[in-house]
């Protein structure tokens, strides 16, 4: 009780002294929101409880089999369905749940923009390390890799796509439980019915050349798009046929992985730069 | 000082502000009343950039602000209903915004923190307060950066007669050092002593706006309830 109470007038007094001389700077505080942001998350223990979970799964798979590229490819099936999931329902759950945060600070002096990507830098920072502890240390003992490298960059790059998606999901409604059924939405479009669609595609169109349009189609999906990069790096791809074959003549080169990675990375600023457009112009 | 030009916004189909054309100076304690529902919290939204307006446009020393951010610095806002996060402890919530607001202004003014004896209830969590306590600390919040403009919205709801007197107290202090205060409120003979202006909404319009002085004079009541209620019945916009 002491220290918080003196904490308190620590804190007035020391504003008191120093901020004359600070006065005409103009303020770019998203450092400290994230700050709090990081602060609120680690209050609760879910990313502990993900990053053990990831942890557990990753060692466990490894250990099932001699062959680590046998373990990779079992994990690789758990990341793209349980990154997305987690990064997707925690990143919505905890924007409803900074509702009251996010009110004071608008009333604030600072930027709305400011504000959501404080929130999503905070959950990236957040999510990303459970990622790089959960499945980078397991990857790193078992199969240190150019595919295990790939298999973790996937991992990140799918967390940090589906915390972009569900914070646009989050500023588009204002109710709790339909932002977060928005969010399951594109996690089980992406997942399940994106796959299911193109599988109807290519069966309807099977007379027709489709090689060129399955890779724009991969691309337009960023769980396929992860997948189809990790699965390059395995030398499996002769099993996708004459698709796969393209795959790799397109994919397979340093170029390809490049133009992969930035696809993932606009799949992720995109809905970003949507959200805050969305949120500048939102009644709190 | 802050001024609002033609300021108009619908939710929906519903029209919330119509054409809401005011003026306020420094020195001013002005009440803004009207029935549940007629616009009051919206407008204080918008003046503070909450809630973007559809039409229209806000001023604070003569320049429109709205669509900017940094003019809050020079305005405090008490909400009717303060919500924070609740695990957040009171001693952290002050540090917190202190530091997000760091180079934004001048010199913190703690007088009513001290007055509400809030720093004996620094380890609390938010989740843990009365909603009277909680009245408090928004209180504390508004007043917390000396600023030039506050903005109070249902200050005394909640709080209990004493707290309730200490704010009221506040307020007066600020005018007389030539702030501009804005705060809306249901209950009239608590502000009686505080305002310099009643400002009357109804429907999103507004309905008049005057000096006590000029409102006394003209209806010739002494009480302000009552002059107001006498107003009310020669604007029958109901």
């Amino acid at each position: 009780m002491k220290t918080a109470t003196s904490s308190m007038s620590a804190a007035l007094r020391l504003a008191t002294d120093t901020d004359t001389s600070t006065r005409v700077t103009t303020v770019n505080p998203i450092g400290r929101i994230i700050k709090y942001v990081l602060f609120d998350i680690l209050q609760n223990r879910i990313v502990i409880g993900y990053t053990l979970f990831l942890l557990a799964v990753s060692l466990g798979l490894f250990g099932l089999s001699d062959d680590p590229t046998k373990g990779l490819i079992s994990l690789l099936n758990i990341v793209l369905i349980v990154t997305p999931l987690v990064s997707a329902v925690f990143a919505t759950i905890h924007f409803y749940n900074s509702y009251e945060f996010i009110e004071l600070l608008a009333a604030q002096p600072v930027r709305r923009g400011i504000i959501v990507w404080g929130q999503f830098w905070g959950l990236v920072l957040a999510l990303e390390t459970a990622v790089c502890v959960g499945i980078g240390i397991p990857v790193a003992i078992y199969a240190p890799t150019a595919t295990g490298l790939v298999l973790l960059l996937a991992a990140a790059g799918l967390t940090l796509v589906f915390i972009a998606l569900a914070m646009l999901a989050s500023v588009f409604t204002r109710d709790k439980a339909k932002g977060i059924g928005l969010a399951l939405l594109l996690w089980f479009y992406f997942t399940l019915l994106y796959d299911a669609l193109v599988l109807f595609i290519m069966f309807s169109f099977a007379d027709y050349p489709l090689e060129k349009a399955t890779l724009v189609m991969a691309a337009l999906n960023p769980i396929d798009l992860a997948r189809v990069i990790v699965l390059l790096q395995m030398d499996i791809s002769a099993l996708m046929g004459y698709t796969g074959a393209l795959f790799r003549e397109w994919l397979g080169t340093g170029a390809g992985i490049t133009t992969a990675i930035v696809v993932l990375l606009l799949w992720a600023m995109i809905p970003m730069l949507l959200a805050v457009r969305i949120f500048r112009k939102k009644d709190l | 000082m802050l001024e609002s030009i033609q300021l108009s916004k619908s939710f929906g189909k519903l029209k919330v502000l119509k054409d809401m054309s005011v003026q306020m100076r420094a020195g001013q304690t002005i009440s803004l009343i009207g029935p549940n529902g007629s616009g009051k919290t919206t407008f204080i939204k918008c003046l503070l950039g909450l809630v973007i307006p559809d039409s229209g446009s806000i001023h604070l020393y003569g320049n429109n602000v709205l669509g900017d951010w940094d003019y809050r610095r020079y305005i405090g806002y008490m909400p009717q209903i303060g919500r924070y996060p609740d695990n957040i402890r009171i001693g952290q919530l002050f540090d917190m915004v202190q530091e997000i607001r760091r180079g934004t202004y001048q010199r913190t003014d703690d007088d009513l923190l001290r007055a509400f004896d809030l720093p004996k209830l620094a380890h609390k969590t938010m989740r843990t307060l009365s909603g009277g306590t909680r009245q408090k600390v928004s209180a504390c919040l508004a007043f917390l950066f000396d600023p030039d403009v506050l903005i109070l919205d249902e200050p005394t709801a909640g709080l209990d007669p004493v707290a309730s007197e200490i704010l009221k107290e506040k307020v007066l202090a600020e005018k007389a050092k030539g702030k501009l205060t804005l705060l809306t409120s249901h209950i009239l003979s608590d502000l009686d002593e505080l305002t310099t202006d009643v400002m009357y909404l109804m429907d999103g319009q507004l309905q008049f706006y005057q000096s006590i002085q000029a409102l006394k004079e003209q209806t010739g009541e002494e009480k302000l309830h009552r002059a107001i209620a006498n107003v009310m019945k020669q604007h029958p916009a109901a």
